[in-house]
């Protein structure tokens, strides 16, 4: 169960690539885990450490500002690809808390949501304004509240971003979405009565 | 007379336990739940963590593809991740009543080509699986969609997901694919005009003369690859050729449930005067054999095409993107990829590994070699499929040819078990990803159709299927 969702303030880590796919934010072979725990070496992990295994001194991750940023900015189309939820456990492995992009891939967006990563989708001139921020003050704090639905940036201007309000409830209360499902069970059983099973798989 | 509506529609609204309200998303009945070795583990540990059951395990069917190496099968798993990882899934689907398709199973394959085979897959259900390639079973009129391991969990424990009604875009494929073109051509090329974000939020259904004329497995070949472009649902409306692909297939209906089941499924169309939220239009009679270029499955253009150049493109978001991808494939702008030396084909994968793709292949290889620079891997979808193929030979052709046969499994489209490209090597891939390093660290994808991909095995470097179709090439 996710921890419920107060506001933060944090700097960020900027990585303008569009159509960052699920297999950069971690690679297939530290798929082979049976726990969701530990991904956050392997964010990234063939874009931060080159051949030898070494940090890749050019990789924003590695610089210093990157640690103990909570905040992710990157290109349009963000977690494309696999559905692998082991992106989602990797970035907040790392301790990335909020990811900003014009837009999310459907089921990255769902399994961020599920852990309590927070996909925040902002227009273009704003995440192009978050791009120069990151060359031009890179130590920026930017503050997110989830409550109020806003970004705010360090001019103070905040941009209002769009969240499923279930998801946000959920989220701000600390409300478990599996949890919400199973008290559904006498609605679940009512459908099951009603509709016949289409397949069995026990019975070949 | 009520409202017309799209297939789409009509599947969703059958499964509605609860409507989707202001405040809350839809709880979504789900008929088929696959689970695979890979995202799953964690989803079976919360279960356990919070005393749950599987609600219904039999509708619930597990498979082990991911991780699973496709060398034979007496040899033991090297990798001992691995093998940990396959174990638990034994363990997992024996305590938890889930009947498996474990390895060495005759049964066991790649989560969407055995679905398909079995018969399980059917028109109108909702399919589910952590797998953004579920996509693959709505060739079969089916609502298939992959998901997030917590969904699995959800799916496991209450048979439901909570889900926000997506819009629907109806891509149309209109006149006759020309010699040597396929369905893989289809969807690269809808790929490359809408890009890897084009259907995001959308479901695909795909309609058209183009698509009717396909079978059942070019159909999975296109739904298949829907999420690349960003859908995570792509589907098609069944018809005779889908009631022929599932009549008499171990979990078909039988009988007068058959029948019964024919009617229903004939009901499942969309209506004419239903509306879409989006449409798109590719003309079939102009389509080449595809070839991607760059790092995602966007970056693609006809076999004799050039690659473009990032200094035509105005958005700098989009122009550095180009020039990274071409940085990471060691490819020049303007050039042909016609003729460029490759190391690798791979003839697999949940898009193009079952028996038709593995007989357009062995038509095309028979009395041929491959080129001797180039390693040639044959991954069969599934054991059902190697059987077929090995019954009608298909093997012997590869095997003579200077290619490996190999065991089922998801093999070098994902290179988590042993099968993988070595840095900077080139690929022609029948795969769906050419995402940086995931045949491999550092390997180089170029997706394409088998039929290309074997044309470029003789040859050695990206040829054009058509120039070994026919004797007499005019283009």
């Amino acid at each position: 169960m996710p921890e419920p969702i107060r506001p933060f303030s944090s700097r960020f880590v900027a990585l303008p690539i569009e159509n960052i796919d699920t297999d950069q934010i971690i690679p297939a072979r530290f798929l082979k885990t049976t726990s969701a725990e530990g991904l956050g070496a392997a964010l990234f992990y063939d874009w931060r450490y080159d051949a030898n295994g070494a940090p890749r001194s050019d990789f924003i991750l590695n610089q210093p500002q990157a640690q103990g940023a909570r905040i992710l900015v990157a290109g349009h189309n963000f977690g494309a690809g696999s559905s692998r939820e082991h992106a989602v456990w990797a970035l907040m492995g790392f301790g990335f808390r909020a990811v900003i992009s014009t837009y999310f891939a459907d089921i990255f967006r769902n399994n961020a949501l599920k852990n309590g990563l927070l996909p925040i989708q902002v227009d273009a001139e704003t995440h192009r304004q978050l791009f120069s921020l990151a060359q031009e003050a890179p130590d920026s704090q930017l503050y997110v509240d989830l409550e109020a639905q806003q970004l705010v940036l360090p001019d103070g201007r905040a941009v209002t971003f769009p969240i499923d309000p279930f998801a946000r409830r959920c989220l701000l209360d600390g409300v478990d979405q599996l949890g919400y499902l199973l008290n559904m069970a006498d609605r679940i059983a009512a459908y099951e009565a009603t509709h016949p099973q289409r397949v069995n798989t026990l019975s070949a | 007379m009520s409202q017309p509506r799209t297939l789409f529609e009509k599947v969703w609204e059958r499964h509605l336990v609860a409507p989707q309200t202001d405040e809350s998303p839809a709880v979504l009945y789900i008929d088929l739940h696959l689970v695979h070795e890979v995202t799953s583990p964690q989803a079976f540990a919360t279960l356990r963590e919070r005393g749950l059951k599987v609600r219904r395990p039999d509708c619930t069917l597990g498979t082990m593809d991911h991780s699973t190496p496709t060398t034979p099968l007496d040899i033991p798993i090297m990798d001992a991740q691995a093998a940990a990882q396959i174990e638990q899934m034994k363990r997992n689907c024996a305590e938890f009543g889930i009947p498996l398709y474990a390895l060495g199973s005759e049964y066991q394959g790649i989560v969407h080509v055995i679905g398909p085979e079995r018969g399980l897959t059917q028109p109108g259900m909702t399919i589910v699986c952590g797998d953004s390639h579920t996509s693959t079973h709505g060739a079969f009129g089916a609502l298939a969609f992959g998901i997030g391991t917590s969904e699995v969990a959800h799916v496991l424990a209450t048979q439901c997901l909570l889900q926000y009604k997506p819009k629907t875009m109806a891509v149309r494929v209109e006149g006759a694919l020309r010699l040597g073109v396929s369905a893989k051509d289809i969807i690269l090329a809808l790929i490359a005009k809408i890009g890897v974000g084009g259907g995001t939020g959308y479901v695909f259904e795909y309609c058209g003369s183009a698509i009717r004329a396909l079978s059942m497995e070019e159909r999975m070949t296109i739904c298949n690859m829907s999420i690349e472009g960003g859908a995570r649902a792509g589907m098609i409306a069944p018809d005779e050729t889908t009631f022929a692909y599932l009549e008499g297939r171990p979990f078909a209906p039988k009988g007068e449930a058959w029948e019964r089941a024919v009617a229903d499924w004939r009901t499942l169309p969309t209506d004419d005067g239903a509306t879409f939220d989006a449409e798109v239009y590719i003309d079939a009679n102009a389509l080449e054999p595809m070839i991607t270029y760059g790092t995602n499955p966007g970056m693609g253009m006809p076999i004799r095409g050039t690659i473009p150049d990032p200094d035509s493109i105005s958005d700098p978001s989009q122009r550095e993107t180009l020039i990274k991808a071409l940085k990471y494939m060691d490819l020049q702008p303007n050039t042909p990829l016609l003729g460029h030396k490759i190391d690798v084909v791979f003839l697999g994968s949940c898009t193009n590994s079952r028996i038709s793709d593995l007989r357009a292949a062995a038509a095309l290889l028979k009395g041929r070699k491959i080129a001797p620079n180039v390693r040639m891997l044959v991954v069969p979808g599934s054991q059902q499929v190697k059987r077929q193929a090995e019954a009608e030979g298909l093997h012997e052709i590869f095997k003579a040819a200077g290619a490996e046969w190999r065991e089922a499994g998801c093999s070098m489209c994902i290179a988590m078990n042993g099968d993988q490209l070595q840095p900077g090597e080139y690929a022609v891939s029948t795969s769906n990803r050419n995402f940086e390093g995931r045949q491999g660290k550092g390997g180089r994808t170029f997706l394409a159709s088998p039929l290309t991909a074997v044309a470029s095995a003789i040859n050695g470097c990206v040829s054009d299927p058509r120039e070994l179709l026919e004797p007499v090439v005019s283009l």
